[in-house]
């Protein structure tokens, strides 16, 4: 049984379906990414997978726990985290607020868990008192994926964390990431820079019109000829 | 000697009545800026919950009077303002529940909910007048001036008086200490946090577990006892008439946008900025003149650029000047 287990999520916002009957699943510990072209549907499955979608077929398990029908705040209550791709931070607040609010939901002293979060960024420790409005587009991301990991989640869900920042930058976050999946949170993450992210990746699945088209380990994915030739460009 | 009479002057009227005027415009602008920012609309009715504020913490001022309760050298009214803002902040809780929840829900533009808060505005003028009354009525109690013209003009032997009434010292310590409190309890405290949070970003502060309605609350409350407070200051101050509340929503509001819708420093900005503003296009400069320049030179005319009669066209002037050219205000608010 998968840590997370998506399947055959069928719906979309309006009358029309996005998802057709599409199947995401997270081992614990592991990084799986989800690749495809655009409107493929990779944020939407993320969304569905979050609860901000209404599924009409389907079902998500989060460790073996039926969540189909909670809301996205009780997901997080539940062990997700979830870092939005644009609009992810509060700009006027200071780094270290921004931390405390993502732990708005704890009750017990998460100081221990701002000092990992410091110690997975340590730019943020430097810039703590300074607004993140006022920060780079990395570093704004590493606030960002900070925020949700004071929940303590068991899994972070990341889309499009490198959208918009540097390829050093990039590489930096994909690291970071890959830490973050060590400590033994699963992570499943959209990404636009396919071929990096199924580098990294423990599993992807390249979707396309709301459907899985292939499913295998990032490396298996990578070495498909059909794959690289229609996704990877070449 | 005459730099000096000058100095004194000017102190007299433009200084100091501009400095209590702008305390009072700082909190009400504090009140529209929080509004604001938290629940993203401008509300017209904050003029109209003033008056209403003063209304009930002046009943409670004659109560109080009436059973020879005094505060001293302070005015009584001090001691009414806990039930006005009680009273008030029920008032903003139940039209939150009767009229602005409705538009949450539905996620309404904010040009909808600013007609609908006009609709209130209508409302609570009326409820305002049937409780109180249109009269122009007076409630200061207590000393009345700190220094006093002539006695000042004996201890320092200068030609121009200075007086400071007790009120506008009252309104300066006052807003000072509720400015100084707001700030506090925005940067420091769980809440206040939460509320700035909600007020950055709505969506992200959802995923974060922050409940919107508690915070929509809390906002009304602070908003009412600023605007009760600014209301009390301003009647103890000049005098209480219902109407001329509804005429405060200009300069306040002008206030608000020039230092940045949502943006609490800007408000106390803004409040000073216009307050000095319109004192000083107001005040007939003759006297002032007349001391700095030489023997000779002092100008025949008033030097008043104009009439008080036009006063609130001068935080009109400013609202246009600054949509126009710096929409975001001083601070750096969000965009009108």
């Amino acid at each position: 049984m998968s840590f997370l287990a998506a399947e055959n999520m069928t719906g979309g916002y309006g009358a029309a379906d996005i998802l057709h009957d599409c199947t995401l699943r997270v081992e614990k510990g592991q990084i799986a990414v989800i690749v495809g072209p655009n409107g493929a549907g990779k944020s939407t499955a993320m969304k569905a997978v979050f609860g901000m979608l209404k599924l009409r077929g389907g079902h998500v398990r989060l460790d073996g726990e039926d969540i189909t029908q909670l809301s996205p705040q009780d997901r997080v209550a539940k062990g997700m985290g979830f870092v939005p791709q644009v609009n992810n931070v509060f700009p006027s607040m200071s780094v270290e607020e921004n931390l405390e609010m993502g732990a708005f939901i704890r009750k017990d002293d998460f100081k221990a868990t701002m000092e990992q979060v410091y110690d997975l960024f340590p730019i943020l420790r430097d810039k703590r008192r300074q607004a993140a409005g006022e920060l780079s587009g990395g570093q704004r991301q590493q606030v960002a994926v900070g925020r949700a990991l004071m929940t303590q989640p068991k899994l972070l869900m990341l889309d499009e964390p490198t959208a918009g920042v540097s390829p050093i930058v990039m590489d930096e976050l994909f690291d970071r990431i890959i830490e973050v999946a060590r400590t033994g949170i699963s992570i499943l993450m959209v990404e636009q820079n396919a071929r990096q992210a199924l580098e990294i990746a423990d599993q992807g699945y390249v979707l396309v019109q709301g459907a899985n088209r292939y499913t295998d380990t990032g490396k298996a994915l990578m070495a498909d000829p059909e794959v690289r030739r229609t996704f990877l460009g070449g | 000697m005459d730099f000096l009479n000058a100095i004194v002057a000017l102190l007299n009227f433009v200084i100091i009545p501009a400095a209590a005027y702008g305390a009072q415009l700082a909190l009400g602008a504090l009140g529209a800026t929080l509004v604001y920012g938290v629940l993203r609309f401008s509300n017209f009715a904050l003029g109209d919950t003033m008056a209403f504020g003063t209304a009930i913490t002046i009943l409670g001022t004659w109560w109080l009077q009436s059973h020879g309760v005094s505060f001293g050298i302070l005015p009584t009214a001090l001691l009414a303002l806990p039930f006005g803002i009680a009273v008030t902040a029920a008032l903003a809780l139940a039209t939150d529940r009767v009229v602005y929840r409705y538009y949450r829900q539905v996620r309404a533009k904010p040009v909808i909910v600013v007609i609908a808060s006009m609709g209130v505005m209508f409302v609570m003028s009326g409820i305002t007048r049937f409780v109180i009354g249109v009269e122009e009525i007076r409630f200061v109690d207590g000393t009345k001036f700190v220094i006093e013209a002539n006695s000042f003009k004996q201890a320092t032997g200068l030609a121009e008086g200075l007086a400071l009434r007790s009120t506008q010292l009252l309104t300066m310590v006052t807003a000072a200490l509720v400015v100084a409190a707001l700030f506090w309890f925005l940067n420091s405290t769980r809440t206040g946090k939460s509320m700035r949070a909600y007020s950055d970003n709505e969506d992200l502060a959802l995923l974060s577990g922050i409940n919107p309605e508690r915070v929509v609350a809390i906002t009304w409350i602070i908003a009412s006892a600023l605007a009760v407070i600014a209301g009390t200051l301003y009647g103890l101050d000049k005098a209480y008439k219902a109407f001329n509340y509804f005429s405060l929503l200009l300069p306040i509001f002008a206030a608000a946008v020039v230092g940045g819708l949502g943006n609490p420093l800007g408000a106390i900005a803004g409040g000073f900025l216009v307050a000095f503003s319109e004192v000083g296009v107001t005040y007939a400069w003759k006297k002032v003149a007349g001391y700095v320049m030489p023997e000779g030179l002092a100008p025949d005319g008033l030097l008043q650029i104009l009439s008080t009669d036009y006063k609130f066209s001068v935080s009109f002037a400013i609202l246009i000047l600054v949509l126009l050219f710096k929409p975001t205000g001083i601070f750096k608010g969000k965009a009108v």
